[in-house]
């Protein structure tokens, strides 16, 4: 596999995912405006933190008038699923130098790692395996710096009943269902949105992190037959 | 509100979580209980932020006239069924939108 054929790959396995990011993007820089964030910094936001569902979270906690320390720290929360992800593709990344370590992991999110590890894991050898990963990294990245500035340019336009925010539970559903391949996944996902329904009225969305806990902890007690 | 030096802060650490394991391996071996957990990580976090998206209207469990629950049932039988992306969230959308105009 050459560079480019393992880059374009990548962009492929991503492109369909771009349907649900990019209006949960134009729908996030609405979100920002709202809460009184500039339209520059709604904008820069996308590449200094970029990561979708965090910036959501800071958008409406920053609305909410929530203290500094407490914002970077429901930021961690929510994306501490990340560190998982990292462990995951580490492997396939062991023998890069370190600035392609340090490329890959800014670009390392949901949608990315999603696209990516199925052609990661059927090409452990390949020593271009890493364009893979770069090529849906960097998709998702420059549609979601588009869409981001599309909601912070036009969204107050957009009659807010389209129930555009839908997109993001839509893209989770298309990401989480097809790897629901054995009981205990199927557990694993029933015990997590279980309890994070049940813990929705815990402060500043720490529920969201017990209820992936719990629903991890349920999935490797019943451990998965190979 | 300065924002700047907060986004630096949140992107900082959201780079710290996804660079962590990249960094450390070769150097330390996660434990098997841990590596026996990945698996289970994208499913349990992605499902603890979609299920109260689809269930919960204003904080309340609400089934019955809720279009984002049906809508959502429907988008989760279309992916269980053909394993596509971009079948999986138009046909989502359709459902919701379809569901707002009879309700």
């Amino acid at each position: 596999m050459t560079r480019s054929s393992a880059f374009l790959l990548g962009v492929r396995a991503l492109l369909p995912m771009l349907l649900g990011v990019a209006p949960f993007g134009v729908i996030y820089g609405v979100v920002a405006l709202q809460s009184g964030i500039p339209p520059l910094a709604a904008f820069l936001m996308s590449s200094l933190v970029f990561a979708g569902s965090a910036q959501f979270l800071l958008a409406q906690l920053i609305g909410a008038g929530a203290p500094a320390l407490l914002m970077v720290g429901a930021v961690g929360l929510i994306n501490l699923r990340h560190a998982l992800y990292s462990a995951s593709v580490a492997p396939a990344l062991a023998a890069l130098p370190r600035r392609w370590k340090l490329l890959l992991s800014y670009l390392l999110t949901d949608e990315a790692y999603a696209a990516a590890i199925p052609h990661l894991l059927a090409q452990p050898r390949s020593p271009q395996a890493h364009w893979i990963l770069f090529g849906a990294g960097f998709a998702l990245w420059a549609g979601w710096q588009l869409a981001t500035l599309a909601g912070v340019l036009a969204g107050s336009l957009l009659p807010g009943d389209l129930g555009l925010d839908f997109a993001l539970p839509l893209t989770f559903i298309s990401i989480v269902v097809p790897l629901v391949d054995s009981r205990a996944r199927l557990v694993a996902a029933i015990v997590a949105g279980t309890a994070a329904v049940l813990a929705a009225g815990l402060p500043y969305k720490t529920g969201l992190f017990a209820a992936a806990l719990a629903g991890l902890a349920a999935g490797a007690l019943i451990g998965e037959k190979k | 509100m300065s924002w700047l030096p907060l986004w630096l802060a949140c992107g900082l650490v959201t780079f710290l979580i996804r660079y962590s394991f990249i960094a450390l391996e070769g150097h330390y071996r996660p434990p098997a209980w841990f590596i026996r957990m990945l698996p289970f990580v994208p499913i349990a976090a992605l499902t603890a932020i979609t299920a109260p998206e689809l269930l919960l209207v204003a904080g309340k469990l609400q089934v019955a006239d809720n279009p984002r629950f049906w809508a959502g049932l429907v988008a989760i039988a279309v992916a269980a069924v053909w394993k596509n992306t971009l079948a999986t969230i138009a046909s989502g959308f359709i459902a919701l939108w379809l569901l707002q105009r009879l309700t």
